[in-house]
């Protein structure tokens, strides 16, 4: 049988770990379990028909979200890419309004607007979901901009996929991070594949790739994503560094993902082996990972972690249900959102034709 | 004596008081604060209001104009320079994907009050990747405005009301008539104390009888011309109407114009397939088809990129004469 890799106790004994209580710490299995539950249930959904598009899912990766946003204050954000469901849960968007969006329905999140790679919830700090590769990257340099610009002491979380650092956008926005001093973390989420294409075969490197940062003169580390400890540990780090001294940093995190690019990547099984799968799934599930410690620490049994997996699929289940019953958006709606002053009939908005479908 | 103010001084003057209303309000751009900007634009602005006002940024478009929509997602409110309009290309994704369609996708959760801005026009010798005239291009995208001011005056209050304006605004001007002086009056001679013109209301440039030109931009300061010309050597009366904002579009001035003439041209820097003025003759001839005497003609740059050769650069872009000549053929 395999066994999962060992814990670090360094990690759980750093400061930011100490902080954490019991119930703190099943508040953090409980989100995992969550997302893992709400996109199982949405690859049952995909199959069946009920949404379109993509649907990029996160399954394997829960540990990078869910440690790094518990780390964060009143003005932290977090924007990401467009494999963005662990992170809009992780950061507090419901489960109802997340499924809605996937089904195209007028209580989605977006209001059936923005699909699944478009999830957004500025009151939650969580500005999406973008569906370019590495477009998001200078929006996270912006959210950091903003922050300085009015005298606030926080940071952005900009979250990209290995795939991501070879587009011209992210290492434009390192400069300017560096260069302006703002306050931004790049996490790498390095997954191994940017779609179908290994790391090896895609990027040009020494030891890893966030070491390309060291060429921007930004602080950058490496490390493996699978423990919530160790991530929540080092990103600290970085977080105090942009709170403190207002600098970028560049974290590259390991994790695998389980399932396909997409729902609809065909050769899901072709660039990658059965077994490599099979491996990171029996030794590296970030989720598994994390109640073994639950369990070795005694601040939880397994019958209440049983019971947490029980009420994440229930809600799940209801998340489909309340999507299934909601009501699509009506065609009046295609013209809604689209200008603000529009929208709020304000004199610029009312002069003038803005739309011109005759 | 009326004040006059270069169109540069005229935006000029639109920055500083926007500066001063708004303190989120950022200048940023290539060259934009201690070079003072490559056409000037923005000179003295860096003196006066700061390195956190008035923000030089890297040749770095995507990153900085992507950067500019970020922060505007958080309540700042930057007026990003394009030393060229042209470099909007390598800004494209941030531009369209980022700021034009954030509000949509997010169910109008977040807006994007940026303002992106330069000169975008040909005729200076700079060939063909330094000569392009997108107005119709980022007109084609639903969430964009497009401002296309012809005059100083025009440039000040048009680009006061962009500042102000929670969508993107693409405000477009012409190194051709950075220098050019109009009547630009101080605010103390303006009831309500500043000037500021809304978008989508065209102005009446010329008021004429037999037919209407109708243009954006530098086209509308040639149409003049062409109608000087029509006037005094065919006494041909021809109303020039500068639409001033492409999106959104005031169809009622143009509609009422023809209405009055039963004639009318399009005229525009930009190139003809899928132009500004091939929305504007469908929409012509689609809403007042029985007024038209003739049939709407259009006068474009000539249908190939921007040449560099000095005198032929000349003749690919509409000048006076190439009007007259389409408007002696339906009048």
């Amino acid at each position: 049988m395999a066994t999962l890799t060992a814990p670090s106790a360094k990690h759980a004994d750093a400061p930011i770990n100490q902080k954490l209580t019991p119930s703190d710490k099943v508040a953090l299995h409980r989100q995992m379990v969550r997302i893992r539950a709400f996109e199982q249930l949405s690859i049952q959904h995909y199959q069946g028909g009920k949404m379109g598009g993509f649907l990029h899912l996160y399954i394997g990766q829960e540990s990078v979200a869910v440690g790094t946003i518990s780390l964060l204050g009143e003005n932290d954000h977090v924007i990401t890419a467009y494999r963005d469901h662990g992170h809009a849960l992780a950061s507090g968007m419901n489960m109802n309004e997340c499924m809605a969006e996937l089904f195209g329905k007028a209580t989605g999140c977006s209001k059936g607007k923005g699909g699944s790679m478009h999830y957004f919830a500025p009151d939650k700090n969580y500005w999406g979901g973008h569906g370019i590769v590495a477009g998001q990257t200078p929006l996270g340099l912006g959210l950091a901009y903003g922050l300085k610009y009015q005298d606030k002491k926080g940071c952005a979380l900009c979250y990209l996929g290995d795939g991501a650092v070879n587009q011209g956008a992210f290492h434009e926005s390192l400069n300017l991070a560096s260069l302006w001093n703002l306050p931004v973390i790049y996490i790498i989420e390095n997954n191994g594949y940017s779609m179908g294409t290994s790391q090896r075969r895609s990027s040009a490197y020494k030891s890893c790739l966030a070491e390309r940062a060291e060429g921007y003169n930004i602080d950058w580390e490496q490390f493996n994503g699978e423990d919530i400890y160790e991530v929540r540990a080092r990103t600290q780090v970085a977080i105090e560094r942009a709170h403190n001294e207002s600098r970028p940093s560049v974290l590259e995190i390991a994790t695998y993902r389980w399932e396909g690019h997409s729902v609809a990547d065909a050769n899901k099984m072709k660039y990658r082996t059965k077994e490599e799968v099979e491996r990171y799934q029996a030794e590296h599930d970030p989720i598994q990972v994390w109640k073994r410690n639950l369990l070795q620490e005694g601040a939880a049994t397994e019958a209440e972690l049983k019971a947490i997996d029980k009420e994440a699929w229930k809600e799940a289940e209801d998340s489909a249900e309340f999507a299934k019953n909601s009501p699509y958006p009506t065609p009046e709606s295609i013209f809604e959102d689209v200008y603000w002053e529009v929208d709020n009939k304000t004199e610029s908005g009312s002069s003038g034709r803005h739309f011109f479908n005759d | 004596m009326p004040r006059q103010l270069s169109y540069r001084h005229a935006l000029r003057e639109a920055f500083d008081e926007e500066l001063a209303r708004d303190p989120m309000v950022v200048l940023m751009g290539e060259e934009v604060a201690q070079y003072n900007g490559a056409y000037k634009v923005t000179e003295g602005l860096w003196e006066k209001w700061g390195d956190k006002r008035i923000v030089d940024t890297p040749i770095s478009e995507a990153g900085f104009i992507g950067m500019g929509v970020g922060a505007s997602m958080l309540g700042v409110r930057p007026v990003m320079e394009l030393m060229f309009w042209s470099f909007y290309t390598v800004a494209w994704d941030q531009i369209i994907n980022n700021g034009g369609m954030v509000r949509y996708m997010s169910g109008g959760k977040i807006h994007c009050p940026i303002v992106v801005r330069g000169p975008a026009n040909g005729g200076t010798g700079v060939g063909a990747t330094h000569s392009h005239t997108p107005e119709n291009i980022m007109a084609g995208f639903p969430g964009m405005k497009v401002v296309c001011p012809s005059t100083a005056y025009d440039a000040k209050g048009l680009m006061k009301t962009a500042i102000r304006d929670n969508d993107p605004v693409m405000f477009m001007e012409s190194t051709a008539l950075y220098g050019e002086l109009w009547d630009v009056p101080s605010n103390d001679e303006i009831p309500g104390g500043e000037l500021i013109i809304p978008f989508g209301v065209a102005d009446i440039k010329r008021v004429g009888t037999d037919i209407t030109l109708i243009a954006h931009g530098r086209a509308v300061i040639t149409c003049l011309k062409a109608a000087e010309i029509l006037e005094a050597e065919h006494g041909i009366h021809a109303e020039v109407v500068d639409i001033r904002t492409v999106r959104p579009l005031d169809e009622d001035t143009i509609l009422d114009s023809v209405t009055k003439t039963h004639r009318a041209i399009y005229v525009e820097e930009g190139k003809p397939f899928c132009g500004v003025g091939a929305q504007i003759a469908y929409m012509i001839q689609n809403r007042v088809f029985d007024e038209l005497d003739a049939p709407v003609q259009r006068v474009c740059s000539l249908d190939a990129p921007a040449i560099y050769s000095p005198p032929l650069e000349k003749i690919q872009i509409p000048y006076p004469e190439v009007i007259v000549a389409k408007a002696l053929s339906i009048c």
